[in-house]
Formats: structure tokens, C-alpha cells, sequence
């Protein structure tokens, strides 16, 4: 019996090293699952939510006609806010005018620019994020489901090797901590599979909402790395592969992060 | 105008123990600062109240551990027909009113 056992230790070994030679990685894990209870239960209920405060803001935003228009919103060409439910589940997507990748961030600014005649929001302000949250929220629970060929094929390359490129002064690949340590420890928290599902996220250490983008650059300062600015292709190709990796879990925005 | 949120429901039975909700954008500045920093006015909420047809029923007194945002929940007993008038008060006297109608029916 004894040597039965060590003959399938054995192979559940090989199975290990063979399937990480192949680069399968073991099941995703979503920062949701390492939030204590009273941070899950704030996620999941939106009424406790207080990424919800951005919400209510970007429903607002969505039917007002920004000063000095000729009066159209959001809402004049896209409808009601809930016929985007789906649209964030798409996002980073490339734009079919330009062929440029666009987070979806970038794509309400796009809106703004060409149809509304208004300047772009700037990343981070109060009214993009509330924007991105109002969206983003009507895909809730529905499955990452993103296009990787025709005009995002290169991107995604390109976010698949920034991903495992070693970076900063530290010398750390992202995939060092979200593929080889998942569930291990960076200080007090606990890494998770880098999934970026939950954002814009409400994040207790910025007390308030934040894109991914902004995620992403505490991470690139965590490895004492250049934080490069908002809306750099590097960027939004490493969404676009992040986007990937975790197609098919579900979209968790407005999450609850630390 | 701050973004607020407040949640109940809009209907109970007399004698119901009804779960309230209230959560409001603020950034609960504290006016700490390091020795020698520039020192920043304290600007928090300080004073949360609610009133039901008139009767105070829930008051919080916050202080500067409180976090930004504050999520407040509470519960009282439906008993009549009534508004509820939920009540935030910061360092600066700004006011943020929000009226909530409760419909009480027979147990």
C-alpha cells in the first residue's frame, strides 16, 4: 500500500512539473477571495457598496448634456444605461474608426471627443471614473469575453510579453507574483491572480474608486519600476492580456479591494 | 450636493424591525498631520442623525478615526406611517438632508 501510494505521488508529481512546462497555470484566483467576510458582503450588496456613490454619479452623468453642447448625452445615442449591460465584459476593445486599442476609460473619452465636441476627461477625475463605474456595473456577473485577433493580435502580444518582462529595480515580472505566488504573501496581503475583474475598484488604501490603470501603476512603483502614464500603449496591452487570462470568470466592478 | 445613498424599505408591518443604510461621499479629513507638516483644517462629518415622523431614533457622533465615506447601518421599529429624514453635519456646518417615506401597514 505504502509503495502504491509513493507510485501515485509520483506521477501527481509529473503531471505538476509537466503541466507547468507546458505553461498551464493552476485555477485563477479573484482578490475577492482573500477579502475578509464584511469586505465580501460589502462587495456583493451594491446597497453597502461605496462604489456605489460613483455609480449613482455616472448614472447622473450619463442623461446630462455637458456645458456648451448642443445638448446630447450619453443617453441621446446609446439609449438607456442598461442596454450596455455586456459592453465592459468586451473591454480593452479595439476602436473600428482607428484600429487604436481602447480601454474602456479610453472609450468614453473617445465618445466625448467626437461626438459630444467636449474635451477628454482626465484619468482619474471623479466624472471618468464614475462614468467607467456606471458601466462597467451593468456587465456585473457576466463573463470577460474579449477579442484578441484582427487589430488586437499584436497588443495582446505585446501585453503578454510586458507580463513576464522583469521590471524595476526589484528585477520582478508580473507573472513572478500572480502565476508563480498566487495566494502567497506581500506583506500583509495576499497575491491573487492579478485578474483586475474588480475595476474600477473601490480601494480602502485610496479611501475611494481607482481604475486598474492606477492598480497597475502601485505595482510598477512596488517593484521600483518607471510608472508610465495613463493611456500607454504598455499599458493598455497589459490589460488587454490581463483581460485574457481572465476570460470567462466574472466581472466583480465596483469590487471592494485593499 | 454630496452623493448619498440611503437604503430601506419602502413599506413594513407595524411593529417591523426595518434595516437602514447610509452611506455619503466625504473625505472625512482628519486635520492630523506630521510634526512640522503644513496643518490642514479637520473637516469630518461629526453628526449623523435620523428622524422618524419627528422622533429621533438613531444619532451617531463620529469622530476622526471615522474612514472617508462613512457606510452607516441601523435599524429601528416601523410603527407609523411616516417620513424619515436622515441628517449628515460636517466640521464646515454643511448639511446633506435626504427624505425617505416609509408606508406602515397592520401587522
Amino acid at each position: 500500500m505504502r509503495l502504491r501510494g509513493l507510485v501515485a505521488l509520483l506521477i501527481a508529481l509529473a503531471a505538476t512539473a509537466f503541466a507547468t512546462a507546458l505553461g498551464a497555470e493552476p485555477a485563477l484566483r479573484s482578490a475577492t477571495e482573500f477579502l475578509s467576510d464584511a469586505l465580501k458582503r460589502e462587495q456583493a450588496d451594491l446597497t453597502a457598496n461605496r462604489g456605489s456613490l460613483w455609480v449613482d454619479q455616472g448614472r447622473a452623468l450619463w442623461t446630462a448634456a455637458p456645458a456648451g453642447t448642443d445638448g446630447r448625452t450619453c443617453a441621446s445615442c446609446h439609449g438607456d444605461l442598461a442596454s450596455m449591460k455586456g459592453v465592459a465584459a468586451r473591454y480593452p476593445a479595439a476602436d473600428a474608426a482607428s484600429g487604436q486599442l481602447l480601454t474602456l476609460e479610453m472609450r468614453i473619452n473617445a465618445c466625448r471627443t467626437r461626438h459630444q465636441r467636449q474635451a477628454a476627461l482626465a484619468p482619474e477625475s471623479d466624472d471618468l471614473l464614475a462614468l467607467t463605474a456606471a458601466l462597467a456595473v451593468q456587465s456585473r456577473g457576466m463573463a470577460v469575453d474579449i477579442a484578441i485577433n484582427g487589430a488586437a493580435g499584436p497588443a495582446f502580444e505585446a501585453g503578454r510579453a510586458w507580463f513576464n518582462t522583469r521590471q524595476g529595480q526589484l528585477n520582478l515580472a508580473c507573472s513572478q507574483c500572480h502565476v508563480d505566488n498566487v495566494g502567497g504573501k506581500l506583506r500583509g496581503d495576499t497575491i491573487s491572480s492579478g485578474l483586475g475583474t474588480g475595476y474600477p475598484a473601490y480601494r480602502l488604501e485610496w479611501n475611494g474608486l481607482g481604475s486598474l490603470h492606477r492598480r497597475l501603476r502601485a505595482c510598477q512603483i512596488g517593484v521600483r519600476a518607471v510608472d508610465l502614464p495613463f493611456g500607454s500603449p504598455e499599458h493598455v496591452a497589459l490589460e488587454l492580456y490581463l483581460a485574457w487570462r481572465a476570460r470567462g470568470t466574472a466581472i466583480e466592478a465596483p469590487a471592494i479591494r485593499r | 450636493m454630496r452623493t448619498r445613498r440611503v437604503t430601506l424599505p419602502a413599506t413594513a408591518k407595524a411593529g417591523e424591525i426595518i434595516e437602514i443604510r447610509a452611506v455619503i461621499l466625504h473625505p472625512m479629513v482628519t486635520g492630523h498631520s506630521a510634526a512640522g507638516a503644513n496643518t490642514v483644517a479637520r473637516r469630518i462629518i461629526h453628526t449623523f442623525t435620523a428622524v422618524y415622523d419627528g422622533e429621533e431614533v438613531f444619532r451617531a457622533n463620529l469622530g476622526t478615526g471615522v474612514a472617508s465615506n462613512p457606510l452607516l447601518v441601523f435599524t429601528t421599529v416601523a410603527t407609523k406611517t411616516g417620513d424619515l429624514v436622515f441628517t449628515w453635519i460636517d466640521d464646515s456646518g454643511e448639511t446633506a438632508v435626504e427624505t425617505r417615506r416609509l408606508t406602515v401597514t397592520p401587522a
